[in-house]
């Protein structure tokens, strides 16, 4: 049976990990192989990396530290942040990245995602897409790190990502970022239940209870945290054990010692 | 030492497998040299990317016959991870009806669900049941979760089936024909248990 997901978010900027509160107000977490290698010996499912001032400063991807952050990292590592062309993706795959998550370039040029589709299979594209609620019912797409207006809406975009081939999308409410309020449920769920490739929910993450409700109400497959795993006493495995303990399969590590030997 | 081939072949996710098998304790390298793979003692084919890309490249680069004298001939222990494993069959459909290796005879085709509710590509971890023993299975307990990305999957005889793995459909996790090797799942990201079971094809090198 395949496991739900949870994923702690990792953001890089001005070479350290930051966390901000709708997209603003940054605060210092640490540095980021530390943060890796203590998510590695936790063995955490999966985790997302995301470079939010690459494209805002217009450079590429950092390659050197992804390498050496893949030599920390024996676990699925997705990589976002100033992705403009398939040399990046060829060269983040190259140094360790699993998948890649694009965010501006999905906006500016749609066909990219069809591109690194075509060229590595639709698994490896992950589609970060940043939201802000305008009214009750209309949301809009934002690009460049949540400072550009796309006039797009999620559910148009999201069926535009799946349609030339992205394998996931990264759905994140600006608004709820940071707030630890619970998830933006109600446009997490449009979404979900608009495409069929799986959804990770992002953005709002406040305690365990906030997950179960993306994955029962929001329909999520997957969710991603950063604010509760950085600024509480909550951590991964203690959310898995919640979930478990709600009828949501999700894996659980067993202690060294437990393998018996089938050889 | 052991000596570890992990086949660059430009689209796989090379320095992620060869980075693990170092952990594992034997010597990879990364390369698409015929030489050095004439030489190893054992090959890793990793993957990312469609069947019919991946077959281009290796023909591109003069692969095919010297992965499968190695692989069939002098009987080298052979790991194909993900495409890499979808490779080894007979027939792709991926991009386009394709050629496989052969190594082992199977078809691979793309997991065709019953309803929409159920997404593809199936991401994440998921628990292998083990269909019988087997070397690469030691110190690896039944229904251990490893970490699967892929929207295809391979179709092949029982008798190569070494585990198995239930999405929409119970499919082939891990298959075997001699030393040759194909998983579903990416060991060399699912962190403890995956290392093991790199663990254990390095020992069969």
């Amino acid at each position: 049976m395949l496991k739900v997901r949870i994923i702690p978010t990792l953001l890089y900027k001005n070479f350290g990990l930051v966390k901000g509160t709708a997209f603003n107000s940054w605060r210092r977490v640490g540095g980021v192989l530390q943060a890796v290698k203590v998510y590695n010996l936790r063995e955490v499912d999966e985790l997302i990396f995301l470079d939010i001032s690459a494209t805002l400063e217009g450079r590429s991807p950092d390659f050197s530290l992804i390498d050496d952050i893949a030599d920390e990292c024996f676990m699925p590592l997705t990589v976002g942040g100033g992705i403009r062309t398939l040399d990046d993706v060829t060269r983040l795959l190259k140094v360790g990245a699993d998948k890649i998550a694009i965010n501006t370039i999905a906006v500016e040029n749609p066909s990219f995602i069809q591109s690194v589709a075509d060229t590595f299979g639709s698994q490896c594209v992950v589609v970060s897409i940043d939201y802000v609620r305008v009214d009750s019912n209309r949301h809009e797409v934002y690009s460049h790190s949540g400072r550009k207006a796309t006039g797009l809406s999620p559910e148009q975009f999201a069926m535009e990502c799946e349609r030339l081939g992205a394998g996931e999308l990264l759905l994140t409410s600006i608004d709820n970022d940071g707030m630890m309020n619970g998830y933006d449920l109600e446009c997490l769920r449009r979404v979900a239940e608009t495409v069929s490739i799986p959804v990770i929910a992002s953005g709002g993450a406040g305690n365990f209870q906030h997950m179960v409700e993306a994955l029962h109400v929001g329909k999520a497959s997957a969710v991603a945290a950063a604010s509760m795993f950085h600024f509480t006493e909550q951590t991964p495995l203690e959310a898995k054990a919640y979930l478990k303990m709600k009828d949501i399969p999700v894996r659980i590590i067993n202690e060294m010692g437990s393998g018996h030997a089938s050889c | 030492m052991k000596h570890v081939v992990v086949i660059d072949y430009g689209i796989g996710n090379v320095d992620s497998v060869c980075r693990a098998v170092s952990r594992c304790g034997a010597h990879g390298v990364v390369t698409d040299a015929p030489e050095a793979i004439m030489n190893a003692d054992g090959l890793i084919l990793p993957g990312v990317g469609s069947f019919a890309e991946g077959m281009a490249q290796l023909e591109k680069r003069g692969l095919i016959s010297v992965l499968k004298q190695k692989a069939q001939e002098e009987k080298a222990p052979f790991l194909g991870i993900c495409l890499g494993m979808h490779l080894m069959a007979s027939v792709g459909t991926e991009g386009g009806v394709a050629q496989g290796l052969d190594l082992i005879h199977g078809r691979v085709v793309k997991f065709s669900p019953d309803s929409n509710k159920i997404k593809i590509p199936h991401i994440g971890w998921n628990d292998v049941k083990w269909r019988r023993r087997d070397p690469i299975l030691c110190d690896i307990p039944d229904h251990t979760d490893f970490y699967f990305v892929h929207s295809y999957h391979f179709q092949c005889d029982e008798a190569y089936i070494v585990g198995t793995s239930s999405y929409c459909c119970d499919f082939a996790s891990v298959i075997a024909h001699g030393k040759c090797y194909g998983t579903q799942f990416h060991p060399e990201k699912s962190q403890r248990m995956g290392l093991r079971f790199l663990k254990n094809f390095i020992e069969l090198c």
